[in-house]
């Protein structure tokens, strides 16, 4: 039946009434598929990877997605008649072979911002990664990369702090801020917690952390934690003269809970807390409002993003979350570390901190960057480095990330076999040294053991660092590169 | 006295290092003028962790694009405050920056007196901190 009626070259049924007659069509033929359509500046773009189960047909599979994750139902409704319905249809408008794979393909879908209300990210996921992702017909698919036109960003607040007046209100600039997670992570009184985070700071680190599953357990309530930790605090900022921190996670059942450990933080005189990304996107926004009315720094911890970001087949890249994540509004992300011990290819990992830290977001294939993006002069989130690094991988941070990150040693500097403030004098040293060393005009990529070498023959600690772990690497293939050689495509 | 391992006040860049040389000062100039930033030089007598604003030396630099010029303002401000902090500071005004790119200290007074920390015990457990400069 649906092969006798009349179809544009497209394959879409321009007969009104032969298109909304009672019945089930391809999604191609209800206006899912555009070949020929000229995404608008205002427009949300997306790019999937998408595998069609077998026998679908590509353009109809990306035609699904786009029908989905927009106005579409199974089948025909004829209140569709009542709107302005085209105007609503998202658009599949390109789809090429992903290289290398002949089961995926990418797919780019343009949305109409009208689908999309103001400041919600909340909002703006339930559409794009909703039924969508559960669709029969489709075997997997994966969100790679989001365009979020100039309009749409400009309805959200950002980050409350953002990285350049973060380095202002900590009074910190030039350099990599440097920090670490107390450890071990659970199991310590908050007596003894406050200890590590004293011994860290007052070593030469900028910052200590709370890891993302501290919160009030039975070791260790959170009211005894923030009470320890920001005597711990000041009595560092006293013996060093530096503004000092320590991300007090305010993560709880409820959002209701999370407002009280935030207050408490605030009134102990806290630079900054943290939240995980678990609580949710609402939260986020939330606890960000918050933050900006507080005057307080807002660390992000992305726990759980490994569930759904690491395989390429099926999720969302880590680069979209940090879209969203800078949208939402935070002022520290973690976005890898590359050389550590947790995932991410180093171009891979560059492409997110770009996210982060961009005015104007360039194209850039190799990094996994599809769009241009407009930042519209929001603020820059401060990326986060963690998991796995040491001083003897220094040279090597540096010159993968520059200057605007938070490099935290959490191993690398409690596991120091002279202790915690050895640690961090190690790490604080060894960064300096790279810095004036890169600012001297050397090459620090090929030099950098080297400096670190000779830094080390009037700094003990360094020399036991380097002692410790200065062969230590994680050489493991990334599970999630980069499929850039674009090749012809299907339409 | 400060009690921290390297034993003086650790603002700055360069801090947890031996003293940059003149020669190694001009080398960092040399890399904020390659930016495009402009140099400043500051003094102060209280290097507090929240003293934003310590005296300027003159106006920042705008159009000083020589490591001498600037090396010779430091020489300056050293001669006529030898016991104080004074710190170099370079502005970059690219849109979306508009901050200080780089800092660090290049001169010290010989005795760092360092900070106390007053404990205001308020309700509950909560204490209320206030660091304070110590003068000798």
């Amino acid at each position: 039946m649906l092969e006798a009626v009349e179809k544009s070259p497209a394959g879409v049924i321009t007969d009104a009434k032969k298109r909304y007659s009672a019945g089930v069509l391809k999604y191609r033929q209800m206006g899912y598929w555009d070949a020929g359509y000229a995404p608008k500046d205002t427009d949300i773009l997306c790019l999937f990877r998408i595998t069609p189960q077998d026998g679908v047909d590509p353009i109809e599979a990306a035609a699904a997605v786009a029908g989905e994750s927009s106005t579409a139902t199974w089948t025909v409704v004829w209140t569709d008649r009542l709107t302005a319905c085209d105007s609503y249809r998202a658009k599949a408008y390109r789809v090429e072979p992903v290289p290398n794979n002949p089961l995926q393909y990418f797919a780019w879908v343009a949305y109409d911002i009208i689908l999309f209300e103001e400041g919600s990210i909340a909002n703006m996921t339930a559409s794009l990664i909703g039924n969508v992702f559960s669709f029969k017909p489709l075997k997997a698919a994966r969100l790679e990369d989001i365009r979020i036109p100039a309009a749409y960003v400009k309805t959200f607040k950002g980050p409350p702090t953002g990285l350049i007046v973060e380095r202002e209100r900590l009074d910190k600039f030039g350099r990599p801020l440097l920090g670490a997670t107390t450890k071990p992570k659970l199991g310590l009184s908050g007596r003894n917690y406050g200890r590590v985070v004293y011994e860290g700071l007052k070593g030469g680190l900028d910052f200590m952390k709370d890891d993302e599953n501290i919160n009030s357990q039975p070791f260790m309530h959170w009211r005894d934690r923030f009470l320890n930790v920001m005597d711990a605090v000041n009595k560092a900022s006293a013996a060093t003269g530096e503004v000092k921190g320590s991300y007090l996670n305010v993560t709880a059942a409820t959002v209701e809970d999370m407002y009280e450990r935030a207050e408490f933080a605030r009134e102990l005189g806290s630079v900054i807390i943290m939240v995980d990304l678990v609580v949710g996107w609402s939260t986020i926004q939330s606890i960000s409002n918050w933050c900006r009315k507080h005057d307080m720094i807002l660390h992000m911890h992305r726990a759980g993003h490994g569930t759904y970001t690491r395989q390429k087949n099926h999720g969302i890249s880590f680069r979209v979350i940090a879209k969203w994540l800078r949208l939402a509004g935070v002022d520290h992300l973690h976005t890898g570390t590359a050389v550590g011990k947790l995932e991410g290819d180093p171009m891979t990992v560059q492409g997110y901190y770009n996210v982060c830290r961009d005015a104007y977001t360039r194209q850039d294939l190799p990094r996994g960057l599809f769009f241009d993006q407009d930042w519209a002069d929001l603020r820059k989130v401060m990326p986060v480095a963690s998991g796995g690094i040491h001083a003897g991988q220094m040279h090597l941070l540096l010159d993968l990330f520059g200057d605007d990150v938070v490099l935290q040693f959490g191993g690398g500097t409690i596991g120091h076999p002279a202790g915690i403030q050895a640690g961090a004098v190690a790490n604080r040293v060894a960064l300096e040294l790279m810095v004036k060393a890169r600012n001297e005009g050397r090459d620090i990529k090929h030099e950098g053991p080297h400096i670190l070498r000779q830094g080390a023959k009037t700094c003990v600690p360094l020399q036991q660092a380097l002692d410790t772990w200065g062969e230590i690497s994680f050489n493991y293939a990334s599970t999630d590169t980069s499929d850039y050689s674009v090749t012809a495509g299907v339409a | 006295m400060m009690t921290n391992p390297v034993a003086r006040i650790t603002q700055g860049q360069f801090s947890h290092l031996p003293d940059l040389s003149d020669a190694e000062i001009s080398l960092q100039i040399q890399y904020g003028l390659g930016k495009g930033y402009a140099w400043s030089v500051e003094y102060t007598d209280d290097p507090h962790p929240r003293n934003t604003y310590w005296e300027m030396f003159g106006l920042p630099m705008f159009d000083l694009r020589d490591a001498a010029g600037v090396m010779m303002e430091v020489h300056t401000c050293r001669k006529a405050f030898p016991s104080h902090y004074i710190r170099l500071m370079a502005f970059d005004s690219t849109r979306g920056v508009e901050s200080i790119a780089m800092s660090f200290i290049v001169n010290r007074p010989e005795n760092e007196p360092g900070f106390g920390l007053t404990r205001q015990e308020a309700h509950g457990r909560t204490i209320r901190y206030t660091v304070h400069s110590v003068r000798e």
